[in-house]
């Protein structure tokens, strides 16, 4: 058998393209400026994502196209996906600017680093061989890893590099050995020829397919950070210089999604039985774990770090219902989880001074006082974390809840809402603490004015109430991503 | 031309908007806010009018509604009407803005802004909460008045207001959201989130007695029912006067107009199943929480006790009914029970209303809310004394005040269903008459019991004006109740024929 180079079809993958090139350009040209004219490096990385969401909506295809010998699918799935981790990433970037310039770290490094890991993720999300996949999440991890460590001289930021790379290491591992038994069941990594003969090896290789499947479903809940693998997660989130969390917070979480819906539904549909069993545990133990310590922290990104876990919980609610709906449901969370939780890192970014790292949820204290419109814009983004609506966390957990109980799993829902109220809990604290705690003396200064910062976390925050509001946009998106799959 | 007009959808979002705008102006002028604030809740009083005017009580069909899509993939929608139990309870809520903007006017100082933009904000979505037909607007609205009650309690509330409002707002959550997963589990059988549809589903019992008790942790924390009721003290007390009142006069009928939207006529058969459940907590309030209001040092924490006994009498109006029918009194005293309770929730609207805000008024001058630091207040305050001895009267349940008129319905009523049930409610005639009196003869007579009692000045004329207004409510609704009564029959007699055909 001679096997013949098939010219593939570049188009689908046009966006990918775009952003390598776009990127490799960012880093050449960052070598050339001097620091004061750093600025350019930003405005270009924007223009690189900008231009990159241009091109996946140029590409978009009505339906799902795919290339690569198979390995590489876009189809509506990957298009919305794609333009949210985009449009997700530049908030990173401009919310973060001042922080860097604060601490010295103002390098054009940060937005290279930060546009590769992208490029990963956006790998994830179109990656249709478990080879691609893997792929795509390394580029994400390492770029992760460099950019946790960017603050050389940070204790902290060391320690978190250090820990995110063995254990990011150690899950890496148990998702590729999962992999590698599918690999030998089946002789494909491409995921459609997996799907198809999944089913009929299952009763063959029943033990060895439950092996598979439990190591997958591991490093899946790893680089979630659904419990019991959820250790590493506040500590790096406490760790990381501020707006590097607020990176690791957002972006990634979609594309974590999106693999956990290209393995386990578009790879593994057929085992949906056995892993929908796994997933419930996973969900309830992430919810009662991260809601009920979350409790317990005075760091507010440890906090939040927790509160991540519990999302995770309701993100995989949507997915263990196993129906187009519940799937739809899921995406809907994750991408607003994103936006909501740029806005509570963004507002911590912005009360960042030279010397001064607000860390603290005391560090909030009276914050009404000295700046009412953030401590509006953050009180929004709890409320709609807590799901009060008319925020839009509301209705992604409506949603997500309405897919559970559609599935008859009812007691699960009641469950999923009491851990809920206990979340409530903490949300509230923050914004008791913003608003009816005196200011500490030291934070009665305002808040240096970044115009654009200001214009774009308020628009940010606002869009969480629009969304809520009318969310039908969105959602229709989403369930458009999943009208390929009845459900079962 | 009014009538083309999407008057419930402008009574909405008017205060709402205009709660936008106050938030605006800020607090460089608070006059400016202050201005606005009045201006939009005069201008909500009166779109709320037509909805009375223009209101058709020959039908019990929802009137003024506006139906579109909202969000297609769940089947939800902005659907909005009223019935003649919705009706009266937003012009209460519409009335009772414009008297509590006027009685912060020159008490609230700190971010006055803030302040009256929540009660707008608040405003807007208790008149959603009354007007939805759609479940999840319903929720919505519910949820959303949370926020804004919970930054007025721990902003500009008490010393204690901290474990007051995250208590309030944890109390309320953790009962809702049982709801919300009835309200999914429900669209999941009917594939719409529209109330009527939910009103026609065929439901086992099984299903209908879990669902009845979602909405009952649901409603009873509202409301609050015995033995739920321990925030609203709490909350009550730590509140400022704007949201005592607020709370007191609106938001608890939320509960009570929850249970006649949704309890009784989505689950008729477990609530007739399970009506002695709701007897009892509405006889053990009546009885049990007059006994505990009668030991209070606290004025305004009297006054919360005896919100929960008096609303104790709405629940036992609504769920009576299914014992009175068994009894073979049929219609005409069930409908009287049901009437007596929304009454009484109108007139409790007013009555404690104006209670607290006679607390506000002496608290504003004295800054102490003991009964003990009180004494021969009439001495010196002689104009005030009279508006006060007035509504604790009303609140007693004297006749020719609107507090009689409720609870003489719903005593009526429940003799047919039972001596003993009648027995025990008509308990709170001496009950209600000894704490609300007492309290008055320690505040208000005697001597003057020391040198700040002395000092007090009387009503200047912005107080006169509320108080004024509402003891011209209090009185008209009970000498004529009549217009109340006719507008809700209509409605009431359709609800009575629904939730005599067993659903199962």
């Amino acid at each position: 058998m001679t096997a013949e180079f098939i010219q593939p079809d570049l188009v689908p993958a046009l966006p990918e393209m775009v952003m390598l090139a776009m990127t490799c350009l960012v880093l050449v040209v960052d070598l050339f400026l001097p620091q004061n004219k750093r600025g350019f490096t930003l405005l270009l990385a924007v223009a690189t994502l900008a231009l990159t969401i241009a091109a996946v909506m140029l590409v978009a295809p009505v339906t799902s196209v795919s290339s690569f010998g198979g390995t590489f699918v876009l189809d509506q799935l990957a298009v919305v996906l794609k333009i949210a981790t985009c449009a997700v990433t530049i908030l990173v970037f401009v919310y973060s600017r001042d922080y860097l310039v604060d601490n010295d770290i103002y390098q054009g490094e940060y937005y290279v680093l930060g546009l590769f890991a992208t490029l990963g993720m956006m790998i994830m999300i179109s990656a249709h061989s478990f080879l691609l996949v893997y792929l795509g999440l390394e580029l994400l991890s390492l770029s992760l890893y460099a950019m946790i460590a960017f603050k050389r001289n940070s204790l902290s930021a060391s320690e978190a590099a250090m820990k995110y790379f063995v254990l990011g290491a150690m899950a890496s591992g148990l998702l590729l050995y999962g992999i590698s038994i599918f690999y030998g069941i089946t002789g494909t990594l491409d995921i459609n020829e997996v799907s198809a003969s999944v089913s009929e090896q299952m009763s063959l290789h029943p033990v060895a397919l439950g092996f598979a499947l439990t190591f997958i479903v591991v490093g899946l809940s790893f680089k979630l950070g659904a419990v019991p693998f959820h250790m590493w997660l506040p500590d790096i989130y406490q760790g990381s210089p501020t707006s590097v969390t607020l990176f690791i917070g957002t972006a990634p979480k979609i594309a974590g999604f999106a693999m956990a819906i290209r393995l386990l539904v578009d790879g593994l549909g057929d085992l949906q039985f056995d892993w929908s069993q796994m997933l419930t545990v996973l969900a309830l133990a992430s919810m009662a774990i991260g809601n009920v310590i979350a409790i317990a922290q005075t760091n507010f990104k440890r906090m939040l770090a927790y509160s991540t876990i519990s999302h995770v919980g309701f993100i995989l609610l949507g997915i263990l219902a196993a129906t187009a709906n519940g799937y739809a449901s899921a995406m809907f969370y994750t991408i607003t989880y994103s936006i909501t939780a740029s806005v509570a890192f963004g507002v911590l970014l912005v009360l960042n001074r030279k010397g001064f790292e607000a860390e603290n949820i005391s560090d909030l204290s009276g914050l009404n006082d000295s700046n009412p419109w953030y401590a509006a814009l953050l009180a929004i983004a709890m409320f709609s974390m807590a799901g009060v609506p008319p925020t839009v966390g509301f209705y992604a957990k409506l949603s997500v809840l309405q897919a559970v109980v559609q599935v008859d799993m009812i007691w699960l829902a009641v469950v999923a809402v009491l851990f809920s109220v206990i979340g409530l809990f903490y949300y509230l604290r923050v914004v008791k603490v913003m608003y009816f705690d005196q200011p500490l003396p030291e934070q009665t200064t305002s808040i240096k004015e970044a115009l654009d910062v200001k214009v774009l976390l308020g628009a940010n925050s606002l869009s969480l109430i629009l969304l809520g509001v009318f969310p039908s946009g969105l959602m229709a998106y989403c369930i458009l991503a999943f009208s390929q799959i009845t459900g079962s | 031309m009014y009538a083309e007009w999407p008057l419930l959808s402008l009574v909405i979002w008017t205060p709402i908007f205009g709660g936008v705008l106050v938030l605006f102006a800020g607090d460089k002028d608070p006059s400016g806010a202050r201005k606005i604030a009045l201006v939009v809740s005069i201008l909500t009083l009166l779109l709320t009018l037509p909805l009375y005017t223009l209101f058709n009580t020959d039908t019990y069909l929802m009137q003024f509604v506006e139906r579109h899509d909202w969000i297609p993939a769940f089947n939800i929608e902005y659907y909005v009407g009223i019935d003649g139990i919705s009706m009266p309870l937003i012009l209460l809520t519409s009335f009772t803005t414009v008297i509590v903007i006027i009685s912060a006017w020159e008490v609230i100082k700190y971010r006055a802004s803030q302040y009256l933009a929540a009660f707008l904000f608040m405003e807007g979505f208790m008149i959603g909460t009354f007007s939805a037909l759609d479940a999840v607007l319903f929720y919505i609205f519910f949820e959303a008045m949370l926020i804004p009650m919970f930054l007025v309690i721990g902003v500009w509330g008490g010393a204690n207001r901290i474990y007051a409002t995250l208590k309030f707002f944890l109390y309320t959550f953790i009962g809702s959201v049982l709801m919300l997963v009835a309200l999914i589990y429900m669209y999941t059988k009917s594939g719409s989130f529209a109330i009527f549809d939910f009103h026609y589903l065929r439901l086992s019992m099984t299903e209908q007695v879990l669902i009845f008790l979602a909405f009952l942790v649901a409603f009873a924390v509202k409301v609050p029912m015995w033995p739920v009721h321990t925030w609203l003290p709490d909350a009550h007390v730590e509140a400022p006067t704007g949201g005592s009142v607020i709370l007191a006069a609106i938001m608890l009928k939320i509960g009570g107009y929850g249970f006649l939207r949704f309890s009784l006529p989505i689950t008729p058969d477990a609530s007739s199943e399970l009506d002695w459940l709701i007897i009892t907590m509405s006889l053990t309030a009546v009885v049990y929480i007059g006994f505990v209001a009668l030991v209070q040092r606290d004025m305004k924490k009297l006054i919360a006790y005896s919100s929960i006994a008096h609303m104790g009498f709405v629940t036992l109006g609504f769920f009576v009914v299914f014992r009175i029918v068994n009894s073979g009194h049929g219609e005409q005293g069930a409908a009287l029970a049901l009437e007596g309770g929304m009454v009484q929730m109108v007139s409790h609207g007013f009555i404690s209303g104006a209670l607290f805000l006679c607390v506000g008024v002496l608290y504003d001058r004295m800054h102490s809310r003991q009964i003990a630091d009180y004494g021969g207040v009439a001495n010196t305050m002689p104009v005030f004394a009279a508006f006060m001895v007035f509504f604790a009267m009303a609140n007693a349940g004297l006749p020719g005040t609107s507090g009689f008129v409720g609870e003489f319905m719903v005593i009526l009523a429940s003799f047919k269903a039972s001596f003993w049930i009648a027995f025990l409610a008509a308990l709170t005639l001496i009950l209600g008459a000894a704490y609300t009196l007492w309290m008055v003869k320690r505040v208000i007579y005697g001597e003057v019991a020391n040198s700040n009692v002395a000092a007090l000045r009387d009503i200047n004329r912005r107080e006169f004006l509320f108080l004024a207004i509402l003891a011209l409510a209090v009185l008209a609704l009970g000498l004529w109740p009549g217009p109340l009564v006719d507008v809700m029959h209509p409605t009431i007699d359709n609800l009575l024929n629904h939730i005599a055909n067993p659903k199962i």
